[in-house]
């Protein structure tokens, strides 16, 4: 997905690190990873740790790094945008603008990244790099632990046991839809993206799906 | 044996009625030291109430929980997560200072974001869901 990216950037001081969100574990993801042939990190988060460490709600969400390891801008929406809102549900496609605006709107976001890799632009001074930062709240930390506990539990066979601990999570973190796609999809493969995910897309009304970085 | 998964790892662990345990296991498993003082991590102590030390052993899902840490237990109690503190997940980040962490590439290689100081990094995350 990064590779083009990477490429053209390698030599300029850059790396990819791309994180699979991935609790079905590894072997869900190894197909993309080895049909992407990419020669930048492909790591593969099972329990999720990434979106605990970070507080990240939903893929695909970057954070850019500096060469200091610190953070310049916080979690936002990598290239995604809500276009696909708009979409025509039979035949699963979008209108010829919506489909451009999409890709110009991903190239716009590749640009700003180019251009942070090149002349350092898009940095964010650190107050404003931490007034973006999402707050970890009481009900947040202890669905990540339910999440963490219900990972486990499914790992070691108990499954139903594991989608209540992973459904308790979702309940107390309605805002992360990495937590509810898992707990849905680990039920059965497709539901994740089924009429039930359209349902919690439309009950966001005006609120985004994927919230447009402030580049 | 009880099981206890932590933040970046898990443990097994002799336990009884919930997480009491040997103050060693408790050093083991989350990392802070019993002392006359209180349960301390490097010079910072937190005092402990008397029904929470006995004997040599701590109560540490009594401690977790006073430390503003998430405490949760499958049916059988025989499987526990202590999940991190929101106070300390937020002093984290708001430091700016990008969480280190070592994930798995596909090839099951071990991998660390700080092996990359020197370069841009940009991560993101993906899902095949």
């Amino acid at each position: 997905m990064w590779q083009h990216l990477y490429d053209e950037l390698k030599d300029k001081g850059f790396m990819v690190v791309a994180v699979a969100e991935e609790s079905r574990g590894a072997d869900h993801a190894r197909p993309w990873i080895e049909q992407a042939k990419s020669s930048y990190w492909q790591l593969i988060d099972t329990e999720h740790r990434l979106s605990d460490l970070y507080n990240l709600v939903n893929v695909p969400q970057a954070i850019w790094i500096d060469e200091e390891g610190r953070i310049v801008r916080p979690p936002e929406t990598a290239g995604s945008t809500d276009h696909f809102r708009r979409m025509d549900l039979k035949t699963k496609t979008m209108s010829p603008q919506d489909q451009a605006e999409r890709l110009a709107a991903r190239e716009a976001y590749l640009d700003a990244v180019r251009a942070w890799v090149r002349t350092g632009q898009h940095a964010l001074p650190s107050g404003m790099a931490r007034a973006g930062l999402p707050r970890v709240t009481p009900e947040i930390a202890e669905a990540r632990a339910h999440f963490r506990l219900g990972v486990w539990l499914r790992q070691h066979g108990r499954t139903a046991e594991g989608d209540r601990q992973m459904a308790e999570a979702s309940r107390l973190y309605p805002e992360s839809w990495s937590m509810w796609r898992q707990a849905a999809d680990l039920d059965e493969v497709g539901k994740a993206s089924g009429p039930e995910f359209w349902a919690r897309v439309q009950a966001l009304g005006d609120r985004p799906y994927y919230p447009p970085p402030k580049l | 044996m009880t099981k206890i998964l932590t933040a970046l790892t898990e443990h097994d662990v002799a336990t009884h009625d919930g997480l009491w345990m040997s103050a060693a296991d408790a050093e083991r498993v989350i990392g802070w030291v019993l002392k006359p003082e209180g349960m301390c991590w490097a010079d910072a102590c937190v005092p402990m109430p008397a029904a929470s030390v006995a004997g040599g052993e701590v109560d540490v899902a009594a401690f977790w929980k006073k430390l503003g840490g998430p405490v949760i237990a499958s049916d059988d109690r025989m499987v526990w997560a202590l999940g991190s503190a929101p106070e300390e997940r937020n002093a984290a980040l708001e430091g700016l200072e990008a969480p280190d962490f070592t994930l798995p590439d596909v090839d099951g290689l071990p991998r660390t974001l700080s092996q990359l100081r020197g370069r841009k990094v940009f991560l993101a995350t993906w899902a095949s869901w």
